[in-house]
This record gives C-alpha cells, structure tokens and sequence, in this order.
C-alpha cells in the first residue's frame, strides 16, 4: 500500500537527478535568505549553483542543535513571518528551546510524508486511529494528526496521558490504530492488565511507535500483549517532524522519503562517511522545505543504511531502528556502551520488558556501570544461592554483550519511576 | 506432606519489613514462622502463613514480588538432640539443605522445623522410614 506510489517507487537514477535539483535549489536559497549559512558559505568559498553532483555536499558545514539555539527564535527561518503559518517548537530540557516554522506547502508536504509512514504501516482511510503523542510545540501529536487527515482515517485526538481514559476510549470507539512512544504502549499494556480489560477483546490492530528508541525485544512484547502489528517511524522536529522514515509492512527498517530528505550516515568522532551498512551518526538535508531548511544537520541519531532493496518496491533506502543517540552513548572504561544493548540482554533472560536503571560512577579513577533491575517474579527465588547465581548471570551475559564488566543491583518491583515519554534511564554520576 | 511458603524479596530498606507484617495483619492473616535471609543488598522472607492465597494477592497488590515454594515442616520433641537427630537422617540419605528455620509452638513441648532440600521428595521418604512426624499445612496452621 502506497500512498504516493510514483514518488515512493521512482527508479534510483530518476531520484538522484531530483535529489540534486532540489538540493542545488535549497542551498541556493538557504545563501540568498539565512545569514548563518551564507556567511558560512561564503567562509568556505562554497558556491551552491556549481554543484554538480551529490556528493559535493560533503564539503558543506554541519548544522548542529547548539546552532538552532544561537539562532534562537527565527534567525534560521528562510521566509519572512508573513509566509509561516505553524510555528513548534522542542522542549528546553537540555537548554534553550529550538524553533521551527512551516509555510504552507511545508504543511501540505509534511502531511504527504506522514501519510506515506501510515500508509506503509497498513493504515487505511477505514480506519480509527488514536494519536497519543502530546499536542502542542511537540510535533508529534499534530504531525500524525495532519497526516491521517489527509490519508482520510477517522482522526481522536486524544493527545498523551490519563491512560484510563485511553483504554476507555480506545473501547468505546473502536480505534484501529494507535500512535504512541513505544513505553507508552507497554505502560497502557499494564494498565489495561490493572483495569482487567483484555486486549483481544479491542479492535486494536495496527501500533505507529517513534519519538525514542526502542528494541526488537520490546516490538515482540508489545506486538503479543497488545496483539498489534507495531511498526516503527522515524522523524525529529528540526528536520519536520514524524515523517522522515517509517517502516513498510515487511518491518525491516524504516523507509526514509528521500525525495526530501538527503541523508548521510557518519562517524561521530570523525565525521567521515561510515563504510555503507555500518553504524553512524544519522545527518539529514533537507530537500524541498520551505521555511525551516536545514542543511547537514546533526541528528545525534545513531543508525545503519540498508542498502539492499526491499520487497515492498519502495525504491527508498531503508535506515535501521535507532540504535541510540551519539549524546546517549556512555564510554565505560572506553568501551562504547549503548542502553538498548543492555535492554535486550535483560529482556531475554526475564521474558518481559525490562525496566532498569544504569548508574555510572567513577571510582579511585575507575568507571563502573551499576545496572539497576527490578526482581520481577521470573528471576526472583526462594533460595539465596540460586538468586545469587542469576546475578551472577546477568553480569556475564551483560560483560560479553557489551565488552565491559558491569554491577548488577536487584531492587523491588514497580521501585524504578516509569516514563510516559522519553525515558531517561541513565545517571551519570562522574565528574570529568 | 508439602506445605507451601511464601517468599518475599525485599530491598534493604528501612521499614520494608515493618511494612510487610502490617499488610499482612490488615488482612487478618496470621504468620506461624518466618525468617530472613539477606546480603549487603537485598533480602528473602521466607514466610509460613494461615492464609496463603490471600497473602500473595495483598503483598502483589502492595507491589511487593512474591514466589510460592513448598517446604517440609518436621516436628520434633523440644528438647536437647531434636534437630541433630532429622539432620543426621538427612545426611546418611546424602541430601543437601538448602535452608531451614524452626519454630518453637503454643504448647512448648514440640519445635517445628522447616525445611527447604535440594531433593525433597527422597527427604520425605528417609523423614518417613526415620519415624519422624511430618506436618501438613492444616496441622501447621492448627498449631
């Protein structure tokens, strides 16, 4: 199912020659209208009209979160206020917000693009699709919104929180398809169990999860107890929104609609291209956007290309799952650790999705990772030996998972906070 | 001849176990033994209650993590050379403990152990040949 198929299936070469029209355009008049890049461009002598094929863009500067900051409101908007018609924004947790604006036909594009991602989901205009992402500057929650409007789906918009009254509603009005953070899912999973409301009993067929990274392990569980076909997407505010990537029916990766985004995937201590297949830092340009371009812009996403193609004729290139951020990855005793490492290990041996904690900490110029878990009923024991011996293999499934020793500390059940958004999961108590 | 055991894991965190003995009381169910085993870490209790399907719903409605085992509860007279005489019989069979804990009850006259063994069904069996007085979980709670 396809929603622009003559776009979604073009012929490799035919996208290439469009990428680099519309690259050449988007860096012309991101140098004619944004001061930041022009004046960076002109530093670098870098004329955009003289490109002639993609990969020039590599000579083309990084464009970088703390850079949106700097710019901060509308320093990098490309047309004048009068043009915008949507302004959102990302949370200040990690410092000062960031601001985005959408014109008219960056609307209409962004709504294509998310109808696309439902589309290849198996959403279809019969169906009822509750979006519990937030609504707001976030733009989770009025991306779907936009998007399943325009597919033709039967909209609730239900935004996130008051899980209660999700499960009701999602009874009540028979929704189809849900559109959440992955942990959200597992969390109305628990809820429900709390409610006594069975979920086969629902009509709850299809899951559209994104915002944070999740695993196979968690797909699996979330797939059985809510008996959905969960598919992930792929999208971040500074680029659009939901909308970037979103994974077909065969749920092995997530298509990126490269007709307008131009991806490269990089190492992040180098930032040279990975060799194809490997694992980098996802940097994204965008193509056609009209208010907000960006060019080369630092994700901090870390993911694969595959480039094989993919049975559903989607001529797109697929990116693997997001693995994690570049910015979340811990270095323990200088060995690149991931938290979805240590979140699959722990699912294979409790058969259920686990919650922990990390605790790093440096001791006597030492680091040491204390992995938290809660003593679910599926490893706790009666006898002392044998609950010492499941420590004990969780740390050395963990060591040979992740290259580095680790702490395993058991804590009571339901004791770790749960998020209904982005989990934070790691404590970083060193003071380097 | 099994009775069954609730075990409780525990944080070491002051009051948990407070906190455990008034659920438990709340619900008006009664302990007959109990004991603790812990580390630097964490801890089991091991508990033997008169109502043992209710106590597992309260302590996992309170959040708690709650295993159900079944153990051997021996009788024997209070007096000097009781437990050494059911370990002696256990050792000639070759079986391990994995942990015990007794009680002493209402009467005086008689100490109530209990047993967890590696291989309890071969316990039962030399307990049985060595004349000991096994308690059901009926005799236990009637104590």
């Amino acid at each position: 199912m396809y929603w622009q198929k003559d776009q979604e299936c073009r012929p490799r070469p035919e996208l290439e020659k469009l990428q680099l029209e519309r690259l050449q355009r988007t860096l012309g008049r991101v140098a004619t209208n944004v001061p930041f890049y022009r004046n960076k461009f002109n530093e670098l002598k870098l004329k955009p009209e003289k490109m002639t094929t993609l990969s020039e863009l590599q000579n083309f500067p990084f464009t970088t979160k703390q850079d949106l900051r700097d710019n901060y409101p509308y320093g990098l908007f490309a047309v004048p206020l009068r043009d915008v018609v949507r302004i959102h924004s990302s949370s200040g947790t990690t410092g000062i917000a960031t601001v985005v604006g959408y014109s008219r036909n960056d609307i209409v594009t962004w709504s294509d693009m998310v109808a696309r991602i439902l589309c290849g989901a198996g959403v279809t205009p019969d169906d009822v699709i509750q979006i519990a992402f937030g609504y707001g500057l976030f733009t989770g929650g009025f991306g779907l919104h936009y998007g399943a409007e325009r597919l033709g789906a039967s909209v609730i918009p239900i935004s996130s929180g008051n899980t209660k009254r999700q499960i009701q509603i999602m009874q009540d009005f028979k929704t189809t398809a849900l559109v959440c953070t992955p942990s959200y899912a597992l969390k109305m999973a628990d809820v429900m169990m709390d409610m006594g409301v069975n979920p086969n009993g629902l009509s709850l067929r299809y899951g559209l999860f994104g915002a944070e990274p999740w695993s196979e392990a968690m797909r699996a569980e979330i797939n059985e107890r809510l008996g959905i076909r969960a598919t992930d997407n792929y999208g971040l505010s500074e680029v659009m929104g939901p909308g970037v990537a979103g994974e077909c029916q065969e749920c092995k990766g997530l298509h990126i609609n490269e007709d307008h985004f131009l991806v490269e995937v990089l190492n992040p201590e180098t930032l040279t291209p990975v060799a194809p297949g490997e694992v980098g830092e996802l940097v994204i340009t965008t193509l056609t956007k009209e208010a907000f371009p960006v060019i080369r812009y630092r994700t901090r996403d870390l993911t694969r290309l595959i480039p094989e193609p993919c049975p559903c004729g989607r001529t797109f290139i697929r990116m693997n799952r997001v693995l994690g951020r570049s910015d979340d990855m811990l270095i323990i005793k200088g060995v690149n650790v991931f938290p979805t490492q240590i979140e699959s290990v722990l699912f294979d041996i409790e058969g259920t999705e686990p919650h922990y904690r990390l605790i790093v900490e440096r001791e006597n110029h030492e680091d040491k990772l204390t992995v938290m878990v809660e003593a679910v009923e599926s490893i706790f024991f009666d006898e002392m030996k044998k609950q010492r011996a499941l420590i004990d293999s969780i740390k050395k499934r963990l060591a040979s998972e992740l290259g580095v020793g680790v702490e395993v500390k058991l804590v009571e059940e339901r004791s770790l906070e749960r998020f209904d958004g982005k989990g934070a999961r790691v404590i970083d108590k060193r003071q380097l | 001849m099994l009775v069954e055991q609730i075990a409780v894991f525990l944080e070491n965190k002051s009051g948990r176990l407070a906190e455990i003995t008034s659920i438990l009381a709340d619900n008006d169910i009664n302990i007959r033994a109990l004991s603790v085993a812990d580390t630097a870490d964490f801890g089991i209790l091991r508990l033997i209650v008169d109502k043992v399907e209710r106590a597992k719903t309260v302590l996992r409605e309170n959040g708690f993590t709650v295993g159900k085992t079944q153990v051997i509860a021996v009788e024997v007279e209070d007096k000097t050379g009781g437990l050494a005489n059911v370990l002696q019989c256990i050792k000639k069979a070759g079986i391990n403990v994995e942990y015990m804990y007794a009680f002493v009850n209402k009467t005086g006259e008689n100490a109530v152990l209990i047993f967890r063994f590696e291989k309890m069904e071969q316990a039962i069996e030399h307990l049985q040949k060595g004349g000991f007085t096994i308690l059901s979980r009926e005799q236990i709670c009637s104590l």
